[in-house]
């Protein structure tokens, strides 16, 4: 007979667990870690947004709400998605638990077994197992240190095979803070319309673009018909907790996402909803300033590392410095590891985000300056530790 | 982008006086010496007046008391407010003198080490003064937030030390 375990569903038996878990149990267990290892704001959600979701429990805004969102919150997130020049009627908008649920709805509607999702990498960790529970195929595409992790138009054609189906695309880039300009973005869109792929861009760090403006791929001619595009209150507003996300995308694909958000989930809590309408009507002073803070961290980490020898390419979005330890000897996890044992900072190795990510690590400046100094001295003497850069 | 630059820095510099020109530098991206070139400038002209620190006297076992007075006066021919404001802020004891709009004219901050010291003050000195017309004495009894700075111990990382 066989055991419980092999009774179980062998999709996901065969996704490999999250690399950074046994990581994250030893840096728990460790007093007094100086943490870059967190992916989310450290502001909390500013109180007028905390507040204004309190006054609508007390109203007794507690029941469900239509499936794809409160009306005028998907009224409000059309009018912001103006501000990066992209027109979507709120009927083309579904609010979702998290940006992670509309990853995972878009590749649910999109893909069809065996179709082949091209994953720029490194890679937020999610895309990975989210195409493979879809029933599609990861193909990693690498991106480079010399191009600022910016994707190629031509590391980008050497990955697509008649079963290409879809483009993931995540800039401002977790984990390397890599963002594509205007240009870049259309050298991609013509393979995209060339290989009649589809896109699922998710621009959840999209406010987090320190120089200029984040273009999304959805504004330029003819993406639009063919790109999910995801989003949410997470990043920019220190939402996190709240779980509230939203997909834009043509109504023929919206709506089959919303048949399995309908089935699955419903929709999203009302709170959170209530709150983000807050967040998008009146908090954007807020933003503003939390923004200027994490721009001030980037400059003085990036000048940090590369004080201590460490070379570090300028992040340009997000709030990740990803520096290259590879003159260390190490790998990515040795040094990850022996970083907290000797100095007791956590990063997160960069091999856990793909093809590409081995001799890098990840550190968050979503921390105090304070945090960010101490650390960076922490790992200046953990480098000497070593006999220096080799 | 000298003035937002003058903000930037008056800004970092309201928050933690203790930054130096090389972190501001860094923070803002731009070189040290210029920074150290505003800050000069921005305390020559009376911009930056002093560099100090919020303090919760409530946990030091000073025994303190603070209080603020609304004064009614009664304004003078060509010096309007000024010349008594002035009289009043000479005192040491006093912390602050603020002209106000509404029911009365100066709020004035004070600080002595005791209720009498500032029963005293209020009745030998502030009351005395020519053209003071009233004052009504208001003792702060818990400070919850100065200068922007929440004065609560909870204000811990709540988040895991590592998230994907």
């Amino acid at each position: 007979m066989k055991s419980l375990y092999d009774r179980l569903s062998p999709v996901v038996r065969d996704i490999p667990p999250s690399g950074i878990r046994r990581f994250f149990d030893l840096a728990n267990q460790m007093e007094d870690v100086i943490s870059l290892g967190v992916g989310e704001p450290d502001f909390v959600t500013p109180w007028h947004v905390r507040e204004a979701c309190f006054y609508s429990l007390e109203r007794g805004y507690t029941t469900y709400t239509s499936n794809k969102g409160l009306p005028e919150l998907r009224e409000a997130i059309a009018d912001y998605l103006c501000s990066f020049q992209l027109a979507y009627d709120p009927e083309e908008l579904v609010v979702t638990v998290g940006g992670s649920e509309a990853i995972d709805l878009a590749m649910r509607t999109l893909l069809c077994p065996g179709d082949e999702v091209l994953i720029p990498e490194p890679a937020y960790v999610s895309y990975n197992p989210c195409t493979t529970l879809a029933g599609g195929v990861p193909v990693g595409v690498p991106t480079f240190a010399e191009d600022e992790f910016r994707l190629t138009p031509e590391n980008l054609r050497k990955r697509i095979t008649p079963r290409s189906k879809v483009l993931i695309l995540c800039y401002p880039s977790n984990p390397t803070g890599a963002v594509m300009s205007k240009a870049d973005l259309q050298a991609i869109a013509d393979v995209v319309l060339e290989h009649d792929l589809f896109v699922i861009s998710d621009e959840i760090y999209a406010e987090l673009t320190y120089d200029g403006h984040h273009a999304s791929i959805a504004s330029l001619p003819g993406m639009k018909e063919r790109t999910v595009l995801i989003s949410g209150m997470s990043k920019a507003f220190a939402m996190t907790g709240w779980r509230i996300g939203y997909a834009a995308a043509p109504p023929e694909i919206l709506n089959l996402m919303l048949k399995i958000h309908q089935y699955t989930i419903l929709c999203a809590p009302i709170m959170g909803q209530k709150a983000a309408l807050e967040a998008l009507r009146h908090g954007h002073a807020e933003k503003d300033k939390m923004i200027d803070r994490y721009n001030q961290r980037r400059r003085m980490i990036v000048k940090g590392f590369r004080e201590i020898g460490l070379a570090c390419h300028e992040p340009k979005g997000a709030f990740y410095a990803f520096p290259d330890i590879r003159s260390t000897g190490l790998s990515s996890e040795e040094f990850a590891e022996r970083l907290l044992h000797h100095s007791r900072v956590a990063v997160v190795p960069g091999n856990v985000f793909g093809q590409g990510g081995e001799g890098f690590v990840r550190c968050s400046y979503a921390t105090s300056i304070e945090q960010i100094q101490k650390a960076i001295e922490r790992i200046g003497n953990f480098v000497r530790s070593l006999g220096g850069i080799k | 982008m000298d003035s937002s630059l003058k903000l930037q820095i008056l800004n970092l510099l309201e928050e933690n006086s203790r930054l130096s020109h090389e972190d501001i530098a860094s923070m803002l991206g731009v070189d040290p010496a210029e920074v150290t070139r505003w800050i000069k400038e921005m305390e020559q002209d009376k911009i930056i007046l002093r560099y100090s620190t919020v303090i919760n006297w409530d946990k030091v076992d000073t025994h303190k008391v603070t209080a603020v007075i609304d004064v009614k006066v009664t304004p003078q021919r060509e010096v309007g407010f000024d010349a008594i404001a002035e009289r009043i802020y000479r005192f040491p004891e006093v912390k602050s003198v603020s002209l106000m709009s509404g029911a009365y004219d100066l709020q004035v901050v004070i600080e002595g080490m005791h209720l009498k010291e500032v029963a005293n003050f209020v009745a030998e000195k502030l009351s005395t003064i020519e053209h003071v017309n009233s004052t009504t004495t208001h003792f702060l009894l818990k400070t919850y937030k100065s200068n922007g700075v929440i004065f609560d111990d909870h204000e811990d990382d709540q988040r895991l030390v590592i998230t994907p």
